[in-house]
C-alpha cells in the first residue's frame, strides 16, 4: 500500500486557515490501513480544527467525507453536487488522491492534510516500513524477493558495501541492510551461487528518471 | 608475469615483481591546491601511487579530479578515486575521460560512503550505476574504446583499474565471493581496509588464494597507524565495517599517552612486515590519515623503502 502520516496538525491549521467552510475527505484505501487519512483520522482532525477555530472566535464550517478512493474519477464525482459550498477541500488522501480530486475540481483549492512516504507494508501496528520504489522493472526474482532499489540505501546491484555491519546497514542500527538479507535468503534457497552472477547495469529509463510515468494497455483499454 | 595495459607505474611496478606502495591524501575543505601538494610532497619519494579521495565520508572538499592533476603536475602518480555516489553515467564516463585527458592512469572505484555522515545529510544522492559496475564502465571504455551507450570514444582513457575489499564487513561468508565478482567485473589491483585483525584478514587471503584470485588480482593490504587508544576505540566502536580487535586497544592504552603514537605506528609497521610474508599480498595501501609525515618511517622501518625505479 501507500504510506503516508498525519501532517502535523499546526500546519494543516496554517494552510486551511484563510477559509470559512472545509470539506475534510477521507480516503477508504491506503490511508485507512495505515491510520493516517480514514473515516476515523478525518473525525479526529475535524475536531481538533473545530476546536481550535472556536477557541479563536471563528465559525468556521468543517464536513467530513470520506469516499472509497481519490484515485478513481467515478467515486470523486460523489461529492460533484456539493464542491461549491466549500472554500476548500482538505483531503487525507495520498498525494495521488490529492491531485486527483484538484484536477477533478479546478476551481476549489485542494490542500494535503497527510505526507506521502512510500509504498510498503505494516509490520506491527504503527510501524511501517518501505518496500518498493516502482522502478517499472521488477527484479526481485533475481535478488531472493528483497528489493535492491528500494531496501539499501545506496540501491545497490551488486551489495553488500563496505559499511554491512551486523546485518545492519551503514546508515543507521535500525536499518536491516538489505544485501545481508538478500544473501539469507539466496542461502535458505539454496542459490547462493547467484550471488557471483554481476548483475547487469541498471535502465533507470523506467523509473523516475524516465519522465512521469503512464502505463497504457491496449488489453484493458476499451 | 602478464605485459602491462597501461602506462601506470603501479601496474609497472606490480608487474615487476616488487611488492607495490600506495599511499593515500584528502583534498583540503577549500581551494588551496598548496594543502594537498604539501601532504603529497612529504610522502611522494616512499610511495609508487597516491590515493585522492573523492569527498571522503560525504564531506564536500576540493575534487578528487582537480587533486589528481596538481600531483600528476608535481611528477607524482595519482590514483583517482571515484565515487558511484555523487555522479551518474555521463559525469562518471566525462570525469574518467577529463582524467584520461591529463594521463592520469589509475583509477579505484569505490561506492562511497552515504551523503548522511557529511555536510550535505539533506542532499540528493545519484547511485545510477554501483561500484562494481564502475569497474566494468573502465575496462570498457579502456578495453573496447566504447562508451557504455556504445559509441566509439577517440582516444580511450588507459587506466589501471581498482576497487577496495573489506575482509571485515559483514556478511563473512561472502567475502571472498565479493573479491572474486570484482575481478570478474575487471578489477585490476585491490586496496583492502585497515587491517588490524590479521588472523581474519589472514583467513580471507587463504581463502582468495583457494579460488587463484591472488593470482588474477594485485591484493595491496591497507594499514592505518593508530594515533592513540581513543581513536582505536573509535575505530572499534563508530566505524562501520572496521574491524579493530580487543588486543590491539588494550596495547594502545598500555602505554602513557605521549607515547601512543610511537606505539601506532609500531603496531603498523610489525602489521606490514607480518604481511609482507603471506603469500598473495602484493603491497601495502599506507593510509594515514591526515599524517603523511609518518609514511616515510613507516614505509622506511618496513623495509619497503628505497621504491623501485623503473622507466
Ligand atoms: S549497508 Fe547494506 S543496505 Fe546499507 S548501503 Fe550498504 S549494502 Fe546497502
Amino acid at each position: 500500500m501507500i504510506v503516508a502520516k498525519p501532517k502535523p496538525v499546526e500546519e494543516v491549521i496554517e494552510s486551511v486557515s484563510g477559509f470559512d467552510r472545509i470539506l475534510l475527505v477521507g480516503c477508504n484505501e491506503c490511508v485507512t490501513v495505515c491510520e493516517a487519512g480514514g473515516r476515523k483520522e478525518v473525525g479526529v482532525l475535524a475536531s481538533a480544527l473545530r476546536m481550535h477555530f472556536m477557541n479563536q472566535g471563528r465559525n468556521v464550517q468543517i464536513d467530513e467525507v470520506t469516499l472509497e478512493r481519490q484515485c478513481d474519477r467515478e467515486y470523486l464525482e460523489e461529492i460533484r453536487n456539493r464542491i461549491d459550498q466549500y472554500g476548500a477541500v482538505l483531503s487525507l488522501a495520498c498525494g495521488v488522491g490529492v491531485q486527483f480530486m484538484a484536477e477533478t475540481y479546478f476551481q476549489t483549492p485542494v490542500l494535503p492534510g497527510v505526507d506521502t512516504c512510500f509504498m510498503g507494508v505494516t509490520e506491527e501496528r504503527g510501524l511501517w516500513s518501505e518496500r518498493c520504489q516502482g522502478c517499472g522493472q521488477c527484479v526481485l526474482a533475481r535478488t531472493g524477493g528483497i528489493c535492491p532499489v528500494s531496501r539499501c540505501a545506496k540501491r545497490l546491484f551488486n551489495g553488500p558495501c563496505g559499511g554491512s555491519t551486523r546485518g545492519k546497514c551503514e546508515l543507521s542500527k535500525d536499518l536491516e541492510c538489505a544485501w545481508q538479507l538478500i544473501i539469507d535468503r539466496l542461502t535458505e534457497l539454496g542459490r547462493l551461487d547467484d550471488y557471483e552472477e554481476l548483475a547487469p547495469i541498471k535502465d533507470w529509463s523506467t523509473e523516475r528518471a524516465g519522465g512521469p510515468r503512464r502505463v497504457e494497455r491496449e488489453d484493458v483499454r476499451q | 608475469m602478464s605485459d602491462v595495459k597501461t602506462p601506470s607505474k603501479l601496474e609497472k611496478v606490480l608487474a615487476s615483481g616488487h611488492q607495490a606502495v600506495t599511499s593515500e591524501c584528502g583534498p583540503p575543505r577549500g581551494s588551496d591546491a598548496g594543502e594537498i601538494r604539501n601532504k603529497a610532497e612529504m610522502i611522494r619519494d616512499h610511495v609508487d601511487a597516491v590515493n585522492i579521495t573523492d569527498n571522503q565520508t560525504s564531506v564536500t572538499r576540493l575534487c578528487s579530479l582537480a587533486s589528481c592533476i596538481h600531483l600528476k603536475s608535481m611528477g607524482i602518480e595519482p590514483v583517482l578515486q571515484m565515487v558511484v555516489r555523487d555522479r551518474n553515467r555521463i559525469a562518471l564516463q566525462s570525469d574518467i575521460l577529463g582524467a584520461a585527458s591529463f594521463d592520469i592512469c589509475n583509477i579505484l572505484c569505490l561506492s562511497g560512503d552515504h551523503q548522511a555522515f557529511g555536510d550535505n545529510a539533506q542532499g540528493q544522492n545519484v547511485f545510477d550505476i554501483d561500484s562494481m559496475q564502475l569497474i566494468q564502465t573502465v575496462r570498457r571504455m579502456r578495453d573496447e574504446g566504447r562508451f557504455l551507450g556504445g559509441d566509439e570514444i577517440h582516444r580511450p582513457p588507459r587506466m589501471f583499474v581498482g576497487a577496495a575489499a573489506n575482509p571485515f564487513a559483514d556478511p563473512f561468508e561472502i567475502r571472498v565471493p565479493r573479491l572474486a565478482k570484482k575481478v570478474a567485473a575487471g578489477a585490476e589491483f585491490i586496496q583492502t581496509q585497515c587491517i588490524y585483525n590479521l588472523e581474519k584478514f589472514e583467513q580471507w587471503m587463504a581463502q582468495a588464494r583457494d579460488r587463484g584470485l591472488h593470482e588474477k588480482v594485485a591484493i595491496l593490504a591497507g594499514v592505518t597507524p593508530l594515533k592513540s587508544a581513543g581513536m582505536a576505540k573509535y575505530m572499534k566502536n563508530r566505524v562501520p565495517g572496521m574491524d579493530v580487535p580487543d588486543e590491539v586497544v588494550k596495547r594502545m592504552s598500555g602505554v602513557a599517552k605521549e607515547k601512543q603514537a610511537q606505539e601506532g605506528i609500531d603496531i603498523c609497521v610489525e602489521t606490514i612486515q607480518r604481511l609482507k610474508e603471506v603469500e598473495g599480498v602484493r603491497g601495502f595501501h599506507v593510509m594515514a590519515i591526515e599524517w603523511e609525515q609518518k609514511v616515510p618511517e613507516i614505509v622506511e622501518r618496513s623495509g619497503l623503502h628505497p621504491r623501485p625505479e623503473l622507466d
